[in-house]
């Protein structure tokens, strides 16, 4: 019996990442707060530099046994989500600044968070699954609560706490169901059960529905969706951003890959449940927030239906359905990441607001930060030329190429209901006079941010050939 | 073919202007006066440089002309190809000559945001050229919807009272229709796996229940845009609402794009499902012209009233198209020119006095005649081109739209008539009510007549409706080939299917 130590090297990014967060906490320890600037950055240049590292040599196989996986699927996967954190680290000392949390545990909390990330991205057996997310999920927690002092955050790390437990429960309880009938918790072992017969028996199949109900948890689908407004509203505002982002693309990268990998064989009983998902996902995420009236919230109902987009595309099941997924989380990511850069620039009289009335007139007093914003808005709303149109085309091909006719239909109509409120917001920017306008913005990195996302999207719309290559290589990892 | 991309050059030609305008700075009087008169050039070179297109157009030829085909997403197949045929010319040409005339028609009426303004024109532009030049199913898509974005901020923007809600029901209405479309182009792309136009026509072949329900989405989308009865709705707040150029633009190219969609994707794609629901576009199309003629009779708005007859005008259009003879279809492309041209005017002569008395209602105004004869010139000249006088150009559409109408079928020519006579009733109650009678309001004696800038607005117009109406040959003829090829080949399509189903 081999250790299973042979290709530990596959993951260097991990252990860069974990060995550079431990310094810089050993840093932090031993220099107090005022470390506090100096880590931040620091942990943005580790997420980058363990990005660099994912392509610099890229290479692919299994480690520790078969534990861990990497290939061109959980690498593309991983960057994003280490460039994700990367900015939102960067995005946050403003705000916590002003709300005098301004910790240095923070950045490295998060770079916990993303290690876990990922575990679990690259999780190729069901214990490393759950060791990959709890990592995440407990330092996810801790952030929730961050902002100490402030009720609504405590609150909304709380909820997310018990629901996430709920949640990882089930997870546990499906796997051990899985265990049982299959005789193996490795993806592979799993696989060739399922393919020599276990497919039929019942325990798997539930023990399959209570995996994909704690993985739709934490992609936020519908039903199992409570958490996210409240999380998303209570949190401070970085961390909305963090979670809109980096959690969401790993916990829907593992679930890919867990459909996708073990689980294929099951390919027509999991899909029906993740039809329903999108289905429900996408009109819940376009109907709950018609009314919205705070940004944060409205923002987590774009998340719920946006991931019911994702899960169209991996309803699918084919190569096109996955590529689709790549290719929208991406441009998913960018657009949130602008979102948030300019609800991080929302002040009034030095305190921050966050209802959507206060960008009345923004068009006025912040031409470039609204035509940001429309940009954005527009893009969210799927309108072209914008990139978000790419990205619902893409997912809308491989649904018809799959006959999954009544989901895309379902689909585009949400998406017009949907597009109600990414309106609004426009209508509020330009077509309302705002009695008081917003302060005006200095110089920050969320401006930057803002700026280079709405380049970056501009670009995706008038060349979006790029980036469906780079789909198209990582849906490749899948099917071979 | 040409050497050099000239379409590309019409299309994109406009958003030099607005990138112009988004960058100048300076204090405001400066910014206005410069956007002004950027958007301005611009879009008259834009209009100079389409003109080539039309002097080198090949008018003996059917198949497209000026074609520019690049691999745009080579992953997705989708390519970025350019062309015209003698269907979209006239559309292309009527696009870029509307747009100075917007621009020199908001000169002084639009006042707040000029720069923004100014970019929202230009930017439209740039996408309703583009769609009458798209000859792939995903661009054409792209320039389709994003003609939404500019026109919601100039009606949500520049427009009246309720113009809220007016651009989120234009916006969302229309987006609605589309939506359906883009799954039907997703459909056609994996049956040909490729969303080249012309590959369409070659190798598209759908059995009759998949162009039964492709053809329903496409008509969601059109039917919107049009529009026709009982989806037309939007349009009267949408135009009460905007701002005068706005409507302009709206009547004059916006509506076009329906027409033209199903000239160019329904008829020629779903031959099939074309000539199966010819009667329901028939039915629908009777409907939106003798309902909606007598809807506006009872206008007191006079925008709403114009609006009101583009639908009823629009229904001759439908009718013409889906008759599927020379006449018809030639008829009805002339009519939409001509609409595009006639409401455009009438539009813009709302606007004159609106921007005088700010206010669209009928009963506001009486004998203006008195004071303002240059205006009431034009005004006539325009109602009787609406109403279908021989020897203007609503007559020649009208005409030929009717003659095919009778050889198809006799009770749809006959029900198409009606409209003739209440669009003659409305439009010269419209104008007798606000020209002619006593000049008895008191807000009404200070109106001055129709000042230069507001001449050379009508001027082309004017001349233009004339040459129509006169000589329709030199636009009637650039536009035979194509009409002739599109008849032959739905023509042979549907015998085909025939025989297919005979001999199974």
């Amino acid at each position: 019996m081999t250790i299973g130590l042979e290709h530990w090297t596959l993951a260097r990014p991990e252990i860069f990442l974990a060995v550079a967060t431990a310094l810089l906490l050993l840093y932090g320890v031993l220099r107090g707060e005022v470390a506090t600037a100096f880590i931040s950055v620091a942990a943005s240049v580790a997420l980058v530099a363990t990005a660099v590292l994912l392509f610099m040599p890229y290479r692919e196989g299994t480690a520790f046994a078969t534990l861990f996986i990497t290939d061109r699927l959980t690498t593309t996967m991983k960057a994003l989500v280490l460039v994700g954190a990367a900015i939102s680290i960067l995005m946050s000392r403003a705000y916590f600044e002003r709300v005098r949390a301004w910790r240095f545990e923070y950045p490295l909390i998060v770079s916990l968070a993303t290690l876990g990330m990922m575990l679990m991205i690259s999780a190729n057996d069901l214990m490393s699954l759950y060791v990959g997310l709890e990592l995440q999920s407990l330092a996810l927690y801790v952030i929730a609560a961050f902002h100490r002092d402030s009720v609504r955050s405590t609150e909304a790390g709380v909820k997310y706490f018990v629901l996430g437990s709920v949640a990882s429960g089930m997870l546990l309880f499906g796997s051990s169901l899985i265990y049982g009938f299959c005789g193996g918790t490795s993806f592979v072992q799993i696989s060739q059960a399922l393919l020599a017969g276990k497919a039929g028996e019942i325990g798997t199949v539930i023990g399959l529905v209570f995996v994909v109900a704690g993985l739709a948890f934490k992609v936020s689908a519908v039903p199992f969706h409570m958490w996210t407004p409240d999380v998303y509203e209570g949190a401070p505002t970085p961390v909305t951003a963090l979670f809109a982002v980096a959690p969401k693309i790993a916990a829907i990268s593992l679930l890919v890959s867990v459909l996708m990998g073990p689980f294929k064989p099951l390919f027509p009983q999991w899909q029906q449940i993740i039809v329903a998902a999108a289905i429900l996902s996408m009109a819940w995420g376009a109907f709950a927030a018609l009314r919205q009236p705070n940004i944060k919230r409205l923002m987590a109902y774009s998340s719920i239906g946006n991931v019911g987009y994702v899960l169209l595309g991996l309803a699918a099941g084919t190569e096109r359905g996955i590529q689709a997924v790549v290719f929208y989380l991406a441009i998913y990511m960018v657009m949130t990441l602008g979102v948030f850069a300019i609800i991080l620039m929302m002040k009034r009289r030095d305190i921050m607001v966050e209802s959507i009335s206060d960008l009345a007139g923004l068009g006025r007093s912040h031409p470039m930060l609204a035509l940001a914003m429309l940009i954005f808005m527009f893009s969210m709303a799927g309108i072209p030329p914008l990139a978000g149109f790419w990205g619902k085309l893409y997912i809308f091909m491989a649904a018809v190429e799959a006959r999954l006719f009544w989901p895309a239909i379902l689909g585009v109509l949400a998406s017009v209901v949907a597009s109600y409120y990414y309106l609004r917001i426009v209508k509020v920017m330009y077509f309302d006079e705002g009695t008081e306008t917003l302060d005006p913005t200095t110089f920050s990195v969320n401006r930057v941010v803002a700026f280079v996302t709405a380049l970056l999207l501009a670009v995706f719309s008038l060349a979006p050939q790029p980036l469906s290559l780079i789909a198209e290589a990582a849906a490749k990892g899948l099917f071979r | 073919m040409s050497s050099w991309p000239i379409l590309s050059l019409v299309t994109f030609l406009p958003l030099v202007g607005a990138v112009f305008c988004l960058v100048v700075n300076g204090p405001k009087e400066a910014v206005d006066r410069n956007c002004r008169s950027a958007a301005l050039i611009t879009s008259l070179v834009t209009f100079l440089v389409s003109l080539l297109l039309w002097v080198r157009f090949d008018p003996t030829k059917a198949g497209f002309q000026f074609e520019e085909k690049l691999a745009w997403v080579p992953a997705l197949n989708i390519g970025y190809h350019m062309g015209i045929d003698g269907i979209s010319l006239f559309f292309v040409l009527l696009s870029t000559l509307l747009t100075p005339i917007c621009i020199l028609a908001s000169w002084e009426s639009v006042q707040v945001r000029v720069k923004e303004y100014m970019v929202a024109f230009l930017v439209l532009e740039t996408f309703m050229v583009g769609m009458f030049c798209a000859l792939d199913l995903a661009l054409f898509y792209i320039f389709f919807e994003g003609v939404l974005i500019p026109m919601f901020l100039i009606i949500g923007v520049w427009g009246g009272k309720r113009r809220v809600y007016a651009a989120f029901k234009f916006f969302l209405y229309t987006l609605l229709g589309s939506v359906l479309m883009l799954l039907a182009i997703i459909a056609v792309y994996w049956q040909i796996g490729t969303t080249d136009l012309p590959t369409a026509f070659e190798k598209l072949q759908l059995s009759f229940q998949w162009q039964f329900w492709l053809w329903l989405a496409f008509f969601a989308s059109f039917a919107v845009k049009v529009p026709m009865w009982p989806v037309h709705t939007w349009l009267p707040d949408a135009h009460v609402e905007a701002p005068t150029a706005g409507s302009v633009i709206l009547a004059g190219v916006l509506l076009k794009m329906g027409g033209y969609g199903f000239i160019r994707f329904s008829v020629p794609m779903f031959p099939e499902a074309t000539q199966y629901f010819a009667p329901l576009v028939f039915g629908l199309s009777i409907v939106a012209v003798i309902y909606t003629s007598l809807v506006a009779l009872v206008q007191e708005d006079m925008k709403k009233l114009i609006a009101y007859s583009s639908v009823a005008h629009m229904g001759f259009v439908t009718i013409g198209v889906f008759v599927m003879n020379m006449q018809g279809v030639q008829g009805a492309i002339f009519q939409m020119l001509s609409h595009g041209i006639v409401s455009a005017a009438l539009f813009l002569c709302v606007g004159v006095v609106y921007d005088r008395l700010h206010t669209r209602e009928i009963e506001a105004y009486g004998g203006l005649v008195h004071r303002m004869p240059r205006y009431a010139f034009v005004f006539l000249f325009f109602t009787l081109a609406s109403v279908g006088l021989p020897g203007l150009s609503g007559f020649v559409g009208e005409f030929l739209v009717l003659i095919g109408a009778f050889k198809a079928n006799t009770w749809v020519a006959f029900l198409a008539a009606t409209g003739l006579i209440l669009g003659a009733a409305y439009a010269l109650l419209l104008y007798r009510r606000v020209v002619f009678g006593a000049l008895t309001k008191d807000s009404l004696k200070a109106m001055l007549d129709m000042n230069r800038r507001e001449i050379a607005v009508f001027l082309p117009l004017v001349l233009l409706t004339l040459w129509m109406g006169i000589y329709p040959n030199s636009f009637l003829d650039p536009m035979a080939p194509a009409v002739d090829k599109l008849i032959g080949d739905y023509n042979a399509a549907l015998k085909l299917a025939r025989t297919a189903s005979l001999h199974p």
